[in-house]
């Protein structure tokens, strides 16, 4: 395998993919593709994230709707989800996500396997939407039965002017006991899912969250915030927490329900998993209730022997600290034994990821616990601080199309603010190196001279497989089989290609094995044919000689 | 139980779609382009829009889906689309150089009234269209009809792009088919073929969205077909649109703006429909039927016979696409099964659940356009249980619930292969569907036979 000096240069390879670009797009291009340096403190180059796609590109990119009723919302299991719009919206984020949820009897509430829409019709769009969305309501109400309904609106529905929230209004009178609630997550909103992230955790934390005192028995209670159960991940994490004496208070938003949300407020501590999509959440509860956030990741084995650490430090009781120990332990001992062999086989192989606000990070530890090379990796819709880390947060400049996602002013709950931990000891335990409210970002934790791309695009994928000829791809559905007919490896990091958990340690196994099968399966060698090694030329009867 | 809340007992509903058998224009639009050769489909509208079309249609065939978007902002649903295309239209034609755009547009862009002739002319007039090469568009607002009128709108815009009458009428005859798989449109080129006819077919998705893994990437694939044979296609002698819903304003357009005499026949699914279609080569064409075709016609003829014990009498219900819908109700009554319900998202005409009734011969339940969603389907269905369910992907949850096999036909196919490399028209088709209705019925009555009644010969 060749060392990363005798690949060919990133700057070259900057140069040259600027340079076929219109000047446009070169200028702006060239502050989203960053050759990686890694000076004192984790100082990193800076990186131009969350900006406009420019029109015409083939991006990777979503919309707003996307990031809130596709990604956080979705997952919940009872909250009634109405799309209102044509009935695309509705159509395409009905169970494409994989998010697995489990109720706990036959009983419970589920409308995941549901698609519900107004389906607005050229009528509706013209005198408005509002008469059906209320109607919809009503027929909602009448057949299931929900606690809440969430409505989402779409690219039309902000356009002619219907106020979903003043219809989640009238509909909370005439029904009460439901809590309905509205998210303006129009697709047009913002550059990107993202845009739609911060909708939905604005939304559920003034209209759900704190709605619900009643909390969970146990010491350590913790909610997991940012993990939405693709592929059972959820589930695998549950495992290993409630191995190790935490207790989970509620996940947002992987197998989870209402209830749960509702009295998340009263939980000990938030730890984060996808920063990009649910670092809002965790700041505001942090200002109104005082429950202390950091950052984990259960994505590697490694990684998650640190998070189930740093949540037993964080409680400092020697019994959990002690447990956690142990199942670390026990887990790893099945781990180590599976990378091992997988690494035999896997060393030295290259990858490059461009997926999510998270994924593009956090996979990367599973890549090198088999020995892999990250040659390049780059967000999908994540913001700088999740590429240099959030001390570059104040540098941020707001632009116009973030400053139309609203930012909550938020107050400290005059009753039930309570801080987990007092200003006093929170300042110990940061002198002792413990970090609270952080998130290092990925580029740190990348090597030197590995290229970083915002927002990679078609063609920008294509020249870097032509380049690299990287050993795997990962990235997401609509990548995947423009890599693959190169003959080339490619993991879905969105969807996992309908397998997992990855998470956690099984998870970990499962992805060592997913990875060695890609890579050691005979499978891809066949996309050349024999002869293409030995073309006909070579061995005619020369007729024409 | 995965959809514990449908009840059985079925109530008006007049605003809430629950489980959509259908989904929006767009995404028909943008498969139909993808079956002209070196056409790059471009969606006017957010993109998010884009997105979802391109992961829908690439998880339905498991290929690429190669798509542009004009990524509107907030400010461009405001001021208007106008900059965002003619952006994306310079952008295009310097980075992946195709010979055509096709855009469609959005409920977005329909919404804010961008008018895209008038876009087009002027990028046009500003050079940014390279000489010989095309942006043609179809309006394809979501809140209109479903992803079959969006296929028809995109079919119709190519007509009318490209169809061109000479007035010198050539031999070939030209064919446009509803929205179907790739194998089916190499199945009915393959009919065509073998009858000797020549003939022009658009759009014709075969070997694009089921091309080969041969370590190339082609960001246009070898299939679609070329400009030049649509632009001919004004001057062939006939032309035969195969399923009316997804194919009659091309039809029309055809008709009367390149005066080819244009008529519309069902998809040639099932015995009596392929016969039709033969039938009407073989007049039309002054052809005979040549042997290969009588022998594929013959083995068909042969299975459906052998075992037609294992079909007759059984109780079908089938939800989808009204011209494959058409197609299914055609072949299960040429079988001897029973079709209970006929159920599609997709406007179609009132003569639509006649020709259905008139086919399964008078008590089919056929319920179209509002409230005939998947989740009104599930409850027909616990009111009159079929034996066998024919639908996409999403009905699985219905036939796990119910305990009822599933065959899985019409768009999306998320979960299974082979929709696109074997057809179901045709009779090639014809028997591969018929393989796959008595394997489904034929494994379930192993599954669930007594141990004294379990049989090795069937």
């Amino acid at each position: 395998m060749a060392d990363i000096t005798e690949r060919p240069s990133v700057e070259n390879f900057k140069e040259e993919v600027l340079r076929s670009y219109p000047p446009k797009i070169a200028k702006k291009r060239a502050k989203q593709i960053i050759i990686n340096k890694v000076e004192n403190q984790e100082e990193v180059p800076v990186i131009q994230a969350n900006t406009r796609t420019i029109p015409g590109i083939i991006t990777m990119r979503g919309c707003a709707y996307a990031g809130c009723k596709g990604v956080v919302l979705g997952p919940t299991r009872d909250i009634l989800q109405i799309t209102h719009g044509p009935v695309g919206c509705g159509f395409y984020s009905w169970l494409t996500r994989r998010n697995q949820t489990k109720p706990e009897s036959l009983s419970d509430t589920n409308f995941m396997t549901y698609a519900m829409s107004t389906d607005l019709q050229e009528d509706e769009i013209i005198f408005g939407g509002e008469k059906k969305l209320r109607a919809a309501i009503d027929e909602a109400v009448a057949l299931f039965h929900p606690r809440a309904i969430g409505i989402f609106a779409t690219c039309p529905v902000g356009l002619i002017g219907d106020d979903v929230h003043a219809v989640a209004r009238a509909m909370e009178e005439k029904y009460p006991d439901i809590n309905i609630f509205g998210f303006s997550c129009e697709g047009y909103k913002g550059v990107s899912q993202s845009a739609g992230h911060h909708v939905a955790n604005n939304k559920v934390f003034t209209d759900v969250v704190g709605l619900s005192d009643k909390a969970r028995e146990g010491r350590f209670r913790v909610n997991i915030l940012g993990e939405y159960n693709i592929g059972g991940d959820a589930f695998e994490i549950e495992r290993i927490v409630a191995d190790c004496g935490i207790t989970l208070h509620s996940t947002f938003s992987g197998n989870s329900t209402y209830e749960e949300f509702s009295s998340a407020h009263t939980a000990d501590l938030n730890v984060v998993m996808c920063h990009r999509s649910i670092n809002y959440l965790a700041g505001m509860m942090e200002t109104r209730y005082g429950i202390p956030w950091f950052k984990v990741n259960f994505v590697g084995a490694g990684a998650t022997s640190k998070s189930l650490l740093k949540i037993a430090n964080y409680f400092e009781d020697p019994a959990l600290i002690k447990k956690t120990e142990e199942v670390i332990a026990r887990e790893m001992e099945e781990v180590a034994k599976v990378r091992d062999d997988v690494k035999s086989r896997c060393q030295g192989k290259t990858a490059m990821l461009y997926v999510g606000g998270s994924r593009a990070h956090h996979y990367q530890d599973l890549l090198k616990e088999i020995g892999m090379t990250i040659l390049s990796a780059g967000y999908e819709f994540a913001h700088r601080d999740d590429y240099e880390g959030r001390k570059i947060m104040s540098s941020i400049v707001v632009d116009a199309d973030s400053r139309n996602i609203e930012e909550l002013t938020v107050e400290p709950d005059p009753e039930r603010y309570k801080p987990r931990v007092t200003p006093e000891e929170r300042a110990r335990r940061e002198a002792e190196g413990f970090a609270f409210s952080d998130y290092r970002g990925m580029m740190p934790e990348m090597d030197n001279q590995t290229l970083v791309i915002d927002d990679c695009n078609h063609y920008e994928l294509e020249e870097l497989i032509d380049r690299y000829h990287p050993d795997l791809v990962c990235a997401g559905i609509k990548e995947k089989y423009v890599v693959q007919k190169h003959g080339i490896p490619m993991k879905q990091l969105h969807s996992y290609d309908y397998m997992g958990p990855f998470a956690g340690y099984r998870g970990a196994i499962n992805f060592y094995r997913e990875i060695d099968r890609l890579l050691n399966s005979n499978v891809f060698k066949f996309a050349r044919a024999p002869w293409d090694e030995n073309p006909q030329i070579h061995a005619s009867y020369g007729f024409n000689g | 139980m995965l959809l514990r809340h449908t009840p059985g007992e079925i109530s008006e509903r007049g605003a809430l779609t629950v489980n959509p058998a259908k989904t929006c224009q767009p995404v028909g639009a943008m498969y139909a382009a993808l079956g002209v050769h070196r056409c790059l489909p471009h969606s006017h509208g957010s993109q998010g829009c884009c997105a979802y079309h391109r992961s829908a249609l690439t998880r339905h065939y498991a290929e690429p889906i190669m798509a542009s978007t004009s990524s509107f902002t907030e400010g461009a649903s405001v001021f208007g689309g106008q900059s965002n295309l003619l952006e994306s239209i310079n952008n295009i034609f310097t980075l992946y150089n195709p010979d055509i755009i096709a855009v469609n547009t959005t409920c977005l862009s329909e919404v804010i009234g961008d008018d895209l002739t008038q876009i087009i002319g002027r990028a046009a007039a500003d050079n940014k269209i390279p000489k010989g090469k095309t942006v043609m568009f179809a309006s394809t607002p979501s809140f209109k009809g479903s992803h079959v009128t969006g296929y028809a709108n995109m079919l119709a815009a190519i007509v009318q792009s490209f169809a061109k009458n000479t007035g010198r009428k050539t031999d070939r005859i030209t064919l446009l088919p509803s929205f179907i798989e790739p194998s089916d449109m190499s199945e009915i080129k393959h009919i065509v073929s073998a009858m000797g006819i020549a003939y022009i077919m658009y759009p014709d998705t075969s070997d694009v969205v089921n091309g080969p893994l041969d370590g190339t990437f082609r960001m246009y694939p070898k299939g679609g077909t070329p400009r030049a044979l649509i632009e001919e296609s004004g001057d062939s002698r006939c032309a035969f649109a195969l399923g009316r819903v997804g194919t009659l304003s091309a039809a029309k357009l055809l008709d009367t703006r390149c005066k080819v005499k244009t008529e519309i026949l069902d998809l040639p699914i099932g015995i009596t429909a392929t016969d039709e279609f033969v039938d009407c080569l073989r007049k039309t064409a002054g052809v005979s039927v040549p042997e290969s075709l009588l022998l594929e016609r013959g083995q068909f003829v042969d299975v459906l016979c052998d075992k037609n014990q294992y079909l007759y009498g059984k109780k079908v219900s089938l939800s989808g696409d009204p011209d494959i819908l058409l197609g299914l109700a055609r072949f299960c009554s040429d079988a001897g099964m029973k079709v209970l319900h006929v159920v599609t998202g997709t406007p179609a005409p009132g003569k639509f659940a006649d020709r259905i009734r008139e086919i399964t011969g008078g008590d089919t339940l056929v319920k179209v356009g509002p409230q005939a969603d998947l989740f009104y389907f599930h409850q027909l269905l616990q009111n009159n249980r079929p034996d066998l369910i024919f639908g996409n992907t999403y009905c699985k949850y219905i036939a796990r619930d119910m305990d009822i096999p599933l065959i899985r036909t019409g768009f999306p196919i998320y979960d299974r292969v082979g929709h696109s490399y074997f057809p179901i028209t045709g009779y090639r088709g014809g028997l591969h569907l018929l393989v796959k209705i008595l394997d489904a019925i034929m494994d379930r009555q192993d599954r669930d036979a007594p141990e004294e009644k379990f049989e090795l010969v069937m």
